[in-house]
């Protein structure tokens, strides 16, 4: 109430401000940024013994992430993840668009549905997917019934698929569904007026619109289901190892700290590749509606 | 204004739980007509549009046009396009796209889309805007683009929702008068959805009052204005000095109603086809009130059987000087407020009236309106 207009501005009250900004600013240092780079820094180096690395500078560990094995997980890692990304678009697509078009009462109890394996632990759910997938589940019992199977369905490339576009569904339904949900429905009225159909209007209005909601989805399924390692650790066989469960055996079992960190780094590297991605492919878009 | 039968309501309801937006509404709108759904906001005339559109679903009743039942007949295959309120201009498309998109959707050959475009865009005079993208227009632009794109499409019915209120004063002048032109010169019937009386006044052949999801009055707009058949259309339409009172006499040549309110019988040239001795309300509009300065106690005479009737006394409480007019609010003796319009015909300084002035009202035996309910 003093009136001289420097109480309205909060960045100029530098105590409380300082205070805010920094003790988050610590945290993020001291639990984040210095442990990432003693990672990093062991990416560098070489084990001497147990427990014991010299950060010498070599690129060795670097030089073995390029060899054809590791490559070959880095690809089968993209793979499944794109995969997964694909199945999530196409299944999650529909459903976002249901949602938007419900009811209020209908909208929330959907959301929820969404919502509700969020809050159940990921173990316990990957842990009741082998239940159901496994030869003695009660998919193949069912199948059985019919004639059919036992089908092979759990320890290997179906399973982990399948358990990746359960547990990332959410991650590209919710985008979506914000995203749709804030289009102009007079746009929709506007284009069935002009004479389009449903699928018409959905393919050259509903699906353009909503590109940027598209791509957030899109990047934010793909970088965990590219980093998971609980899935196909539990649901995969030994052909579908992903990068995180290499990267777990480094740590552990190889106890091979340095590669093991040269490996994280490569996985980080890919995901800022994919932000960086998303930001020029958003930037352009913007650009080309703006000319 | 023999124009064929074009859109025929029939008992048309819709509701939205137990609400009726629509509330049994039969119409008649013909060819070639600027028809005004006018109403204060929430009185059904943008559900009712959206019927003709097919964006809703009667829940009772039929809409025909062309003698085409559109029940089953969905928004995209009738021979109907809107103005959207909002205008609802295609933001990632350019304006010729969004023009185009109709006649892609018809399958209209690129050679003939071209040309049609074009000549939509000449209609709207925005050629030169052709390569521009939405957010590159003016709101006044982007309303002539959703004009374009659904004139192109060569509708037998073009409906607008509230087309000018998101223009500003000046540009909704200007649209008025080009709007009336763009009609003129396609022919199309144009349904206009508006709470704005002037605009529906302005612009329009015919207009349909609603409140409360039902039809008032379906009448010209100077019929709507002089012969109210309501008090709510009364009122909404313009001002209105409104009295209650009681139908003294009424002969097939005249009629009197008196009224306490207003403390003098009130004379009327024609006769109402109401109850003696019934409740009534005569209505007086504002600029039909004369105004005289009062010297004396003599009122001015006014000639015909009406001696002694429709003159009043009263005092000047309060001017509203509105430029081109003045509203005056005079009491009368018995307390009661009338308003009286009077033009500028002369300089402010020379009109001769000031607050606290004694003055006599009076008014022809035919302004007057009698309305029953």
């Amino acid at each position: 109430m003093s009136g001289s207009g420097t109480t309205q501005r909060w960045q100029d009250a530098r105590g409380p401000f300082a205070l805010l900004f920094g003790v988050p600013a610590l945290w993020l240092l001291l639990f984040f940024l210095v442990p990432l780079a003693i990672v990093w820094a062991y990416s560098f180096g070489r084990s001497t013994g147990l427990t014991d690395i010299a950060i010498t500078g070599t690129l060795s560990n670097y030089a073995r992430t390029s060899s054809a094995v590791y490559l070959g997980i880095f690809a089968k890692s993209i793979g499944f993840a794109a995969l997964t990304t694909v199945l999530c678009l196409v299944i999650g697509f529909p459903i976002a668009l249901v949602i938007t078009f419900a009811s209020e009462r209908a909208k929330t109890l959907l959301l929820l549905a969404i919502m509700l394996p969020f809050w159940t632990n990921l173990l316990i759910r990957t842990y009741a997917l082998m239940a159901m997938l496994r030869s003695e589940g009660y998919v193949n019992t069912s199948l059985g019934w019919l004639g059919i199977g036992p089908l092979p369905l759990l320890h290997n490339n179906f399973a982990v698929t399948l358990g990746l576009v359960y547990v990332n569904l959410p991650f590209l339904v919710l985008p979506l569904y914000s995203a749709l949900d804030r289009l102009d429905r007079s746009l929709l009225e506007a284009s069935l007026d002009l004479g389009a159909g449903h699928w018409r209007t959905i393919r050259e209005i509903v699906i353009p619109l909503a590109l940027p909601g598209i791509l957030t989805g899109v990047l934010i399924t793909f970088i965990p289901a590219l980093g998971s390692y609980l899935t196909p650790d539990l649901l995969g066989g030994p052909n579908s190892q992903m990068i995180a469960n290499v990267i777990e055996r480094q740590f552990k079992r190889a106890n091979d700290w340095p590669f093991g960190s040269a490996l994280s780094f490569i996985l980080m590297y890919l995901t800022f590749l994919c932000i960086a991605g998303q930001g020029i492919i958003a930037r352009r878009r913007e650009k080309a509606s703006a000319a | 204004m023999t124009a064929k039968t074009l859109i025929r309501i029939e008992q048309l309801t819709k509701r939205f739980g137990d609400f009726a937006a629509v509330d049994d509404v039969s119409l008649e709108i013909r060819e070639g007509e600027f028809f005004a759904l006018l109403g204060p906001s929430g009185c059904g005339k943008t559900t009712l549009l959206r019927l003709l559109a097919g964006l809703e679903t009667p829940s009772e009743g039929r809409i025909l046009i062309d003698d085409v039942d559109m029940a089953r007949v969905p928004p995209n295959k009738r021979p109907v396009n809107m103005v959207f309120q909002s205008y609802a201009v295609f933001p990632h498309m350019s304006v010729r796209d969004n023009v185009a998109y109709g006649l892609k959707v018809d399958k209209v050959a690129a050679k003939e889309r071209q040309a049609r475009v074009i000549e939509a865009l000449e209609l709207v005079k925005l050629e030169d805007l052709i390569d521009r993208k939405p957010d590159q227009l003016s709101g006044g632009q982007r309303q002539r683009v959703a004009l374009a794109r659904a004139l192109v499409k060569r509708p037998r019915v073009l409906l607008l929702d509230e087309p000018l209120s998101a223009l500003d004063a000046k540009l909704r002048e200007a649209m008025r008068f080009e709007l009336a032109r763009i009609q003129d010169k396609v022919g199309v019937t144009f349904v206009m959805v508006t709470h704005d009386q002037n605009e529906a006044l302005a612009m329009a052949c015919r207009c349909a009052l609603m409140h409360k999801g039902v039809l008032q009055q379906v009448a010209t707009p100077s019929d709507l204005y002089e012969y109210p058949n309501t008090r709510f259309v009364a009122d909404f339409i313009g001002s209105i000095n409104l009295f209650e009172g009681r139908l003294e006499v009424d002969e097939p040549g005249h009629a009197v109603v008196a009224s306490a309110a207003l403390g003098v019988p009130i004379y009327l040239d024609h006769g109402v086809t109401g109850a003696s001795g019934s409740t009534v309300w005569v209505g007086i509009r504002p600029e039909k009130i004369d105004m005289a300065p009062r010297d004396g106690d003599a009122p001015p005479d006014q000639g015909g059987g009406a001696v002694g009737h429709n003159v009043v006394a009263g005092e000047i409480r309060h001017s509203a000087y509105l430029g081109s007019e003045t509203i005056y609010e005079i009491a009368l003796a018995t307390g009661t407020i009338v308003k009286a319009l009077r033009s500028n015909i002369r300089r402010y300084e020379e009109r001769g009236f000031d607050d606290g002035d004694s003055v006599w009202l009076s008014w022809d035996a035919r302004s007057p309106v009698v309305l029953l309910s």
